[in-house]
């Protein structure tokens, strides 16, 4: 793994130069928003220790908050965990936790930590120029990457055989054919996407109509490719990092995804992101950290490696992945703050017997 | 004092909420599911356990030794391997079609949430039982038989009774795992009561609701802890021999022998196996090469917690099984019953209540591995009681006795004679901990310092990720140490 973790760190910097002269480019081109300048700049020399509650993976993360300390001297002491257990935690720590910085893998959680009163005020000009719906509406928080639902589909099926809304896949041509993963956590950000934009009653009968018409359910998405790739279905509806990943390591992998017509609710748009805690002992660290993960380089790493979406203009994204201000386009007209009615989700699912 | 928090965040609701949350039908649903639950888990962990513990005491079976290690070593796979492992069955890839060519219908459910924790929990049941049969006054079999009794006569009227105490610490156990448990139930999608509770912490992060449900599980736990005690309390059954304990006559299996082997073939197939085999499958896959000094560090961190907590928890078990035991009272009772208590809290609750409480009272240390140490103690106590008691029901306080009037004080007594009773209990007790709490995972994470790894966080994280490829050689790991640690003990225990 040192080998790996080496040559991480190689096409890091090899896409931060790539990155920087990127930018250099577009600001000499147009000029920029004022967040690539800010972004841009290097982090200020904050020094110290700080603590980071992180509920995304140390396999996603760790190479970035090591090109962190590297840059700027700061000592990150990491918390890994599930986001809910650490949100959870920091909640009961309350007044008397002492972590800077919490990395969120949902917004669900991160509104529950607003909610709470613990985060503080992100400074200005850290996130004022992502776009809308990438950050809390009262500024208490940033997205810091996107992943985005897509309907993955037999690459043996021709264009005309996708439907463009998910409200097509209950007709009688796709019975038996569609799987779906009830159980993990985008899928219900989706159903939350659904009940907010096409009310409580319609989402019902989709879920209904979808179960009438065989569709299966599996255990996660990676399941969900695998029985298309195996021909046991032709659709499912996935996160769209797992199919890139898939291709990584096998470029036959005979599945293909795509979006829904622009707009439909199948085009969720879910983020990761981080807020600043109002009882952390290292303001400045946070500060330096949160723009760093918001700079080129920072953003070309969550879309080269993890293949994720940048929030952040001026960064390249791999071949199978829109560029930014396409995605921004097609997806469901929701905000985030639209999403944190979980309960109501699950209360849902389980009332459909998805659960 | 997770209690005290639990009351603290339910008292935050208003009564009108309450009435609606503690009586709705759902709530009856899901203790049927777990009662349900409990129930097949009870009798099908007995249905392994009870075979195995006699064929591997009572038997001239060969290769005892790796039967029981056999037994022992599905207690140290974490709960979401098995999970995967079972998930995967009936799968393409799974292990029965590549190496029988039999394909079966995928497990969940109920079934699956079953099958998962019986693999888990026999083990405590065999442990359990292993330790009394290794107790048991052979000479008591002897006179049944004299008395005109069959073999399966004394068995029924002599055996049951002498291991019914250590059966019923090993059911109390499994009945408060299964309580508990949320990682199984969760990813088998069967719907218990404490998975509701950990939904409606993941769902909107709302503790009041998720605080009076852990506090009626605790209420379902406390019936259950005083049921066992009640039936326990009249139990005489100490051994009437002088000290000396009589060698048990080995039963010839003879042409038995390959229905035993048979059986415990099968028994190891499903519940090490097929996870091993699974572990083994990702480490095939692209991506699984480790880190060894990642790995070597993580070993580490488990041990530095993991080591510490099964000798306090099997140091502490030894008075309070001692103390309930001979002398039975108010204090030991509340003593023991309250180390019940700590195991049937679910995990999760227990670190958010240990949060709460430590960053008000000594929050120098909170995020420590003594914290950690502490807290695992407090949790799996319970499991070593068990053992501990169990091998004091059959040591009569006569042999003590006679060794006070010999002269010897009650230190030199307690080294001299009850310690050598106790031995296979202790094996027992540091063994099933320090299993138990190389694997464990909520605790861990809101717990353990910053920075801090242990193995089954390594798993863990890599598994949230679908990395099961690079998860492998953490699970393995800890399956191989515990195998190591399991055999030394064992071994050094001299009942091989």
């Amino acid at each position: 793994m040192i080998s790996r973790k080496l040559s991480t760190l190689a096409a890091m910097a090899f896409v931060a130069i790539a990155a920087a002269g990127c930018g250099k480019q577009e600001q000499a081109a147009q000029t920029e928003t004022p967040a690539t300048e800010t972004a841009s700049t290097t982090p200020a020399q904050a020094g110290g220790t700080l603590v980071l509650y992180s509920g995304r993976s140390e396999d996603l993360v760790e190479p970035v908050i090591k090109l962190f300390e590297q840059t700027t001297g700061v000592d990150v002491q990491v918390k890994y965990g599930s986001t809910p257990e650490l949100a959870l935690t920091l909640r009961e720590e309350g007044e008397r936790g002492q972590a800077d910085v919490f990395w969120a893998q949902d917004a669900g959680a991160l509104g529950a930590i607003a909610r709470a009163g613990l985060f503080t005020q992100l400074p200005a000009g850290v996130a004022d120029s992502l776009p809308a719906s990438f950050r809390h509406s009262g500024g208490l928080w940033t997205a810091v990457s996107g992943r985005a639902r897509t309907l993955a589909y037999s690459s043996k099926l021709d264009a005309s055989q996708l439907p463009a809304s998910v409200f097509e896949l209950t007709e009688p041509r796709f019975k038996g054919k569609v799987g779906w993963a009830p159980a993990n956590a985008s899928f219900q950000s989706f159903v939350t996407a659904l009940r907010r934009t096409q009310g409580e009653d319609k989402a019902r009968a989709w879920l209904e109509a979808m179960k009438a018409n065989g569709t299966h359910s599996l255990a996660n998405n990676v399941a969900v490719l695998q029985a298309i790739a195996r021909g046991e279905i032709s659709y499912g509806l996935v996160n769209h990092y797992y199919l890139l990943n898939f291709k990584k390591s096998e470029a036959r992998f005979e599945v293909a995804q795509t979006f829904f017509a622009a707009g439909d609710a199948g085009n969720l748009v879910n983020v990761a992101g981080v807020g600043i805690l109002r009882t952390g002992r290292n303001a400045a660290a946070a500060e330096s950290f949160v723009r760093f993960l918001l700079s080129p380089t920072a953003q070309q790493y969550f879309a080269s490696e993890v293949s994720e979406y940048p929030v952040t203009n001026g960064v390249i994204t791999n071949e199978h992945m829109l560029p930014l201000s396409d995605l921004t386009k097609i997806a469901v007209p929701v905000t985030l703050d639209d999403l944190d009615d979980l309960d109501g989700t699950l209360a849902l699912l389980r009332a459909v017997g998805l659960l | 004092m997770p209690i005290v928090y639990l009351v603290l965040r339910a008292v935050e609701a208003d009564g009108q909420t309450v009435r609606e949350l503690v009586f709705r039908t759902r709530n009856l649903r899901l203790l049927g599911n777990t009662l349900a639950l409990g129930g097949a888990v009870i009798v099908l962990s007995t249905l392994i356990a009870l075979p195995l513990a006699w064929l591997t005491t009572r038997t001239n079976l060969r290769g005892r030794f790796v039967i029981t290690l056999l037994a022992i070593l599905p207690l140290s796979i974490p709960g979401y391997v098995v999970g995967y492992a079972l998930l995967g069955l009936g799968s393409p890839e799974g292990p029965l079609r590549s190496l029988l060519g039999i394909q079966v219908p995928a497990v969940g459910g109920f079934l699956g949430a079953t099958l998962a924790l019986v693999i888990y929990n026999f083990p405590l049941v065999y442990l359990h039982l292993r330790t009394a049969f290794v107790g048991l006054d052979a000479s008591l079999v002897d006179a049944a038989r004299s008395l005109g009794h069959s073999p399966a006569g004394a068995f029924r009227r002599v055996v049951i009774p002498q291991l019914w105490p250590a059966y019923l610490s090993s059911v109390l156990l499994v009945s408060l795992y299964v309580l508990g448990d949320f990682g199984v139930v969760s990813l088998m999608r069967f719907e218990t009561f404490s998975y509701a509770l950990y939904s409606q912490y993941i769902a909107s992060f709302d503790r009041v609701y998720a605080a009076w449900l852990a506090l009626m599980l605790l209420a379902i736990t406390t019936t259950l802890v005083i049921a066992e005690f009640r039936l326990l309390r009249d139990l005489a059954l100490e051994r009437s021999g002088l000290g000396a304990q009589p060698e048990g006559r080995e039963v010839r299996l003879g042409p038995w022998s390959a229905a035993a082997f048979a059986f415990v073939a099968a028994v190891a197939l499903v519940s090490v196996v097929v996870p091993v085999w699974s572990i083994l499958y990702w480490l095939g896959q692209p991506g699984a090469f480790a880190d060894g000094s990642e790995i070597v560090r993580s070993l580490f961190g488990s041990l530095r917690v993991s080591a510490p907590a099964a000798a306090l928890a099997t140091l502490l078990a030894v008075p309070i099984a001692y103390l309930s035991r001979r002398f039975p009272g108010r204090v030991s009772h509340v003593l023991e019953r309250s180390a019940y208590i700590g195991y049937a809290t679910p995990a999760l609750t227990l670190a958010l209540g240990l949060v709460v409480v430590v960053l008000r009272a000594t929050p120098w240390f909170y995020q420590t591995a003594g914290l950690l140490v502490f807290a695992y103690t407090v949790h799996f106590l319970a499991q070593a009681i068990g053992p501990v008691r169990a091998g004091l029901h059959v040591a009569t306080p006569r042999v003590e006795e006679a060794s006070r009037s010999l002269g010897f004080g009650p230190v030199a007594t307690f080294r001299r004679v009850t310690l050598p009773i106790l031995k296979p209990g202790l094996v027992a007790a540091t063994t099933l901990v320090f299993l138990s709490c190389i694997k464990e995972l909520p605790l861990t994470i809101i717990l353990a310092p910053l920075d801090f790894e242990t193995l089954a966080l390594n798993v863990y994280g890599h598994a949230t990720e679908a990395l099961f490829a690079e998860a492998a050689p953490y699970a393995l790991t800890i399956v191989l140490l515990s195998a190591l640690l399991t055999s030394v003990l064992f071994r050094k225990a001299g009942e091989a």
